[in-house]
């Protein structure tokens, strides 16, 4: 099989019956398949491929992954800057209201976080809609529901790493910022752990989040949209202070994650427990990739 | 060996298919043919799994396509050279399309080297002509060295070097004794390609047989005469029972051969100053066979 197009040509031009001769041995052979057995981390290693081929993916990552860092150290340069008080107290009593670890992670690096793998996960998906790749990968691959497995999978995997290298950094970056001011703190400080895992965790949710709605969406720009009224409108609208309110807030990925890294428990109309909180996280995650990977079942591609 | 069995696809009011049925044989290059919007590409969507039937099956080896849980190595599937990621390099989507089904990287070298693209492996796809992204699909559709082979318009964009190429991969592949099943909205394509033909017109299908048996078929042979007397020779012919048209400076008689024609106008002494014999070609007897199914259906309740 490693004709050129010349020789391919080539062999057109000789008369049917001669190749018709030369192929006959080949004809048995070419009825009966064998086929090794299907794996799954097959699946997984297209999927890596697949994610790492496009060079606009490693540059999302790397872009997502200056814009939250930089977001971080820019507040905790801001905090060194214009730093004044002099005394031990000022500086216990900023560490005890727990600002260095609201410094560590802000809410507006959240919030590029949550937009930015929100649409990296939608993109790994609406990119095959878009381009019709997809028919080619069901083609290749007529289990659907694997495919989108091994897509949840990789896009998981690497997006937690994702996360947790961006929320390691941004930790380590502030405090070593604020230690110039001796407000930083060491990351066996209370809460500390917690801040960096529940940021970390926000980039796979937002991701499988974002990948859900673009299986069921299946275009690029509506998806987008989706993705940021539930990360960012919907907190915005259903505010803390009402119960009903409080109640769809606590569910949303955007109020769980508010809740984890509140480490000194400021006083709300509502309070909810850390495990919900958790357990917000994981049923948003576990939902999305369920929705991911039985919704392609069905519809026609 | 594909099944089509009873086929129906439904799209809301629209029936894109229906009630279809037809068998590709092994080992020969069935061409696929039908007018724009005919239900071919549907049809094949339905064949792979794509999309579900409203009513009927298709079996691909006695199997539905879609319970494989691997294809390459079952269907090799050409169905829009578009459909592919511009962002990837060639070598980087036969990559994906190999390790997914356990396929070995060489043979992705292989099938770079059999479609002529050994060169552009790592040019991005995005960068290719449509003829390129034709020999790409082609490749990946090698990929699995398959029984059964689809390719929807696969001449579409490719010079002439490279259709007969493919005519020559095709007779090889369908030699070895393959499935090999290729669409075309154009007879002329087909003509130099297929043995077999499966013709559909509005979802439903118009002929399934050899490519001698469909150009006997819509067969109808004229005699183009031309005459300075066109009134005498007109009652002459019609008189023995040959059908007349005048045209401009010409006669097109049907229902008579030219011999015939010649010793007539002899007897009465008519001077012919043309007498030529015209076949219609497979292009014809295409255009006549699905105008007829256009029109039958058009008149049709249902």
């Amino acid at each position: 099989m490693t004709t050129t197009p010349d020789k391919a040509a080539a062999a057109a031009a000789a008369p049917a019956t001669e190749m018709a001769t030369a192929t006959a041995a080949a004809k048995a052979d070419v009825a009966h398949v064998t086929e090794p057995r299907a794996r799954f981390r097959d699946l997984v290693a297209a999927e890596w491929i697949k994610l790492w081929s496009l060079r606009s993916n490693t540059w999302a990552f790397v872009i997502g992954a200056l814009a939250v860092i930089g977001f971080n150290v820019g507040s905790a340069w801001d905090t060194y800057r214009y730093w004044t008080a002099q005394d031990a107290r000022s500086r216990a009593g900023f560490v005890r209201d727990g600002i260095p670890l609201s410094i560590a992670f802000t809410a507006n690096a959240a919030m590029i976080l949550m937009l930015a793998l929100s649409a990296i996960g939608a993109t790994a998906i609406v990119g095959e809609y878009r381009t019709g790749m997809i028919r080619t990968t069901f083609t290749a691959v007529p289990a659907r529901r694997s495919v989108m497995a091994a897509k949840v999978c990789v896009v998981t995997a690497v997006t937690t790493v994702f996360g947790a290298v961006v929320a390691a950094a941004s930790f380590g970056l502030t405090q070593a910022v604020l230690s110039g001011r001796h407000i930083g703190v060491p990351i066996d400080h209370p809460g500390a752990l917690r801040v960096i895992v529940a940021s970390a965790l926000l980039a796979p949710v937002s991701a499988l989040l974002g990948m859900a709605l673009g299986t069921l969406i299946r275009h690029s720009a509506a998806t987008m949209t989706a993705n940021v009224v539930i990360l960012l409108l919907l907190p915005l609208v259903f505010s803390a202070d009402r119960h009903w309110a409080a109640l769809v807030d606590h569910a949303l990925p955007t109020g769980a994650w508010i809740r984890l890294v509140d480490v000194d428990q400021q006083a709300v109309a509502y309070p909810w427990t850390l495990t919900g909180a958790w357990t917000v996280y994981a049923l948003w995650a576990l939902a999305a990739a369920a929705v991911a990977v039985t919704s392609v079942q069905r519809r026609d591609q | 060996m594909i099944e089509v069995n009873e086929l129906t696809k439904r799209y809301g009011g629209t029936t894109a298919v229906d009630h279809l049925s037809f068998t590709v044989r092994p080992g020969h290059v069935t061409g696929f043919l039908g007018p724009n919007g005919a239900g071919k590409s549907t049809t094949l969507r339905l064949v792979l799994g794509l999309n579900d039937p409203t009513g009927g099956s298709v079996t691909i080896d006695g199997r539905r396509f879609r319970d494989r849980p691997r294809g390459l190595r079952h269907v090799g599937a050409l169905l829009d050279a578009h459909e592919v990621h511009g962002g990837r390099s060639a070598l980087a989507h036969l990559t994906v399309l190999a390790r997914s089904n356990r396929i070995p990287r060489r043979r992705v070298d292989e099938v770079l080297e059999e479609v002529g693209l050994a060169g552009a492996r790592r040019r991005r796809i995005g960068g290719f002509s449509l003829g390129m992204r034709q020999r790409l699909g082609i490749a990946g559709a090698l990929l699995g060295d398959p029984p059964v082979l689809l390719f929807d318009e696969p001449l579409n964009g490719l010079d002439p070097e490279g259709v007969k190429w493919l005519r020559g991969l095709f007779h090889r592949l369908a030699a070895e004794g393959r499935t090999v099943l290729v669409s075309s909205h154009l007879m002329s394509e087909m003509e130099n390609t297929a043995d077999q033909l499966v013709v559909i017109g509005r979802g439903r299908l118009i002929a399934a047989e050899s490519l001698t048996e469909f150009a006997a078929r819509g067969t109808r042979p004229t005699v183009t005469v031309r005459t300075p007397d066109p009134a005498a020779l007109t009652a002459l012919l019609t008189g023995a029972g040959a059908a007349v048209r005048q045209d401009t400076d010409s006669l097109t008689v049907t229902g008579m051969d030219a011999d015939r024609i010649g010793e007539l106008a002899l007897r009465h002494g008519v001077l012919l100053r043309q007498l030529t014999t015209r076949t219609a070609s497979l292009e014809e007897a295409f255009m006549e066979l699905t105008a007829d199914s256009v029109e039958y259906l058009a008149g049709e309740s249902r």
